[in-house]
């Protein structure tokens, strides 16, 4: 029987199966940042220990730095210690960190593929939930708690059970002014927040094909959402054309080389998947969520559920308390509302093409007076690459700012807080209850629909904008 | 009774900045415990505000710790006092955490986790490790529930994941050579 593209990496990566227990799997980089790394370097460091592996290790920081006066100490105290400490214990342990001040800084799975770091084949782990975003490249990438950081530091390995694999085809093409934020909040509104639980998603099919890269990673990036261990697409033309020439890619015979390795990595014909889903590309439209978790969304111009619609008692009542706390009333429709905030960024949508897309929204418009906008990409090389198309241009003349590298109003760590009761629309992942800061209502979308608000102040289909 | 409270819930970002594994306990489930983060502000009617309700069992609806990664949720968990927490389902990543941190993670069948809901105040449960099974004291009713045999014998031995993958090293450097 065939072997699925995640059973071929994971065996070659497995150094010992444990008896009834987990897999040992060697982990090829590791990717660290501020918040989820300190209390491992002291965990290796209280064990008298080394990192065992510190050329396969990389670092940035993304979660807690602010995103204006990066060049000033941080102002908030917690923030400047966390990001002061890692600086620390890079230099202490010998581990390469592009951080504050450094050109290649950024969110750490912006970072990751665009400086070549990725590749295909690859196991990638990281103590951030959308690591499966480096899945894109046709790797095994998840992400993982503070003990299992220090389990990495100090044997290049993690203990893990082998997950069932799902796959999900994605077949035709898409709608005008559809984009691949649309494709996985569609996938999530059909498949619930849970429904991936237990399983690592191949995601296939001719729409998924067509896609370019940075689309490819907005999918495999919001995997986590659905419960999913992590998502990965095969890697194709459209990947090696992404990874050559950059600057960490393997180069001249090495490239050759691996490029004869990488067309190996393919789900076999006759692989069996635990689960397989089918969805036409032609059913989807742009979405937005209404709710207080990423499953909870529609297309643009659909109306909310009503409770009775539901048959699920839990899910009734999950309903009920979502819609108090977001204002909203079951069976209402989001289009024509105002909103207060409009949020572009994130590892999920903050790279060039998710600028290029918002620009081509707003240019020769305003920014709505009434709406607070920011923009914030996703690392120093994207901010540069804005000014250097001149689109930096196009977003002042709007009346846009545009922020320094970060995560940002993702989950509002830093200052970059949404306020209690106002709305966000925003192209990051998730729309918990006081995610973007307490109180703060996230209406998750693509950068197309979030750009139409920050033009016309309302939830509004983007297609009407670009007739 | 709630359902799908995620990691936001449990321990919100704010809360994230601290660089030691300390101290997490009083920010568990910070803004439903409190209004406005006052402590002289409890919302009295969540139930870990309510003197009648204690232990080091926490029960709650089905996908418990669904969302981010962070560990620290299974910290606050622990340092709170909880050392078991019991659903009828686990987000996998919260489950991994918890398992890595001393807290365990029992999955019931739906019908029982309702049983547990039903109960009076002052019920107790009991919870059998090395049986692996779960008791409702007053009336006696049991149920098995799952644990993988590895984590099993570290929880009971004290035994810790990087202790074992320390005692391979040897392994992983012979399998570094096979990728070469």
């Amino acid at each position: 029987m065939g072997k699925t593209l995640f059973e071929k990496i994971w065996e070659k990566h497995l150094v010992k199966s444990i008896p009834d227990g987990p897999d040992v799997i060697y982990i090829d980089k590791h990717f660290i940042h501020e918040v989820t790394s300190p209390q491992a370097f002291s965990g290796i460091e209280k064990r008298g220990q080394e990192i065992f592996r510190p050329l396969k290790t990389v670092a940035t920081a993304d979660h807690n730095v602010p995103t204006i006066n990066q060049h000033l100490p941080i102002v908030e105290e917690l923030s400047r210690l966390q990001v002061q400490k890692l600086v620390d214990n890079c230099k202490k342990h010998q581990i390469e960190l592009y951080g504050l001040g450094h050109p290649f800084q950024g969110i750490v799975h912006v970072i990751g593929p665009e400086l070549g770091i990725t590749q295909p084949g690859m196991t990638i782990v990281c103590g951030d939930s959308h690591t499966s975003t480096h899945g894109a490249f046709g790797s095994i990438a998840f992400g993982i708690g503070t003990s299992e950081v220090e389990m990495v530091f100090a044997s290049q390995c993690i203990l893990q059970n082998k997950p069932k694999v799902m796959r999900i085809n994605v077949e035709g093409e898409l709608n005008k002014g559809v984009v691949s934020k649309d494709i996985i909040l569609y996938i999530i509104s059909k498949i619930s927040a849970s429904g991936a639980t237990g399983y690592f998603v191949e995601y296939a099919g001719s729409a998924i094909r067509a896609l370019s890269m940075e689309a490819r990673m907005t999918i495999c990036n919001m995997s986590i959402e659905m419960g999913a261990r992590g998502g990965m697409i095969a890697p194709d033309e459209t990947t090696l054309q992404y990874i050559k020439n950059r600057l960490f890619a393997p180069k001249d015979d090495a490239w050759d080389e691996k490029v004869e390795e990488w067309k190996k990595l393919y789900s076999d014909e006759d692989a069996v998947f635990d689960k397989e889903i089918n969805i036409n590309a032609a059913d989807i439209e742009p979405m937005i969520t209404y709710g207080t978790n990423p499953g909870l969304g529609i297309t643009i111009n659909a109306n909310v559920p009503t409770v009775e619609s539901i048959s699920d008692e839990g899910e009734r009542k999950n309903l009920i308390k979502a819609l108090e706390y977001m204002g909203l009333t079951a069976g209402q429709s989001l289009k024509g509302m105002p909103v207060q905030n409009v949020f572009i960024g994130s590892c999920t949508n903050s790279r060039i093409e998710d600028l290029r897309l918002v620009a081509s929204v707003i240019k020769g418009r305003k920014k709505n007076e009434n709406v607070n906008v920011l923009i914030v990409p996703g690392s120093q090389q994207v901010a540069a690459q804005l000014s250097a198309e001149g689109l930096d241009v196009i977003f002042t003349d709007a009346g846009f700012k545009i922020r320094q590298a970060g995560c940002s109003a993702c989950l509002g760590m830093n200052e970059d807080k949404v306020p209690a009761g106002e709305y966000c629309i925003s192209t990051s992942n998730r729309n918990f209850e006081g995610r973007q800061g307490a109180g703060s209502r996230t209406l998750l979308a693509s950068p197309l629909t979030a750009a139409a608000a920050a033009i016309t102040g309302v939830v509004t289909d983007v297609r009407e904008l670009l007739n | 009774m709630e359902e799908n409270i995620d990691t936001d819930q449990i321990i919100p970002a704010r809360f994230l900045k601290s660089t030691s594994r300390d101290g997490f306990g009083k920010n568990l489930f910070r803004d439903w415990r409190y209004f406005n983060n006052n402590e002289a502000q409890p919302k009295t009617d969540f139930i870990l505000n309510k003197p009648e309700y204690k232990g080091s069992i926490l029960v709650a609806g089905k996908n418990f710790g669904c969302g981010s990664s962070r560990e620290h949720a299974a910290w606050s968990l622990l340092d709170y006092g909880f050392n078991v927490v019991v659903s009828s389902f686990f987000a996998d990543i919260f489950k991994n955490n918890a398992l890595n941190n001393g807290v365990l993670p029992v999955q019931v069948s739906d019908e029982f986790l309702q049983k547990i809901f039903a109960l009076e105040n002052g019920s107790t449960l009991s919870v059998d490790l090395e049986n692996q099974t779960i008791s409702i004291d007053s009336t006696g009713e049991q149920q098995k529930f799952e644990i993988n045999n590895y984590k099993k014998t570290c929880l009971m031995n004290g035994y810790d994941d990087i202790d074992y993958l320390l005692s391979i090293k040897q392994d992983i450097i012979n399998f570094e050579k096979t990728l070469a």
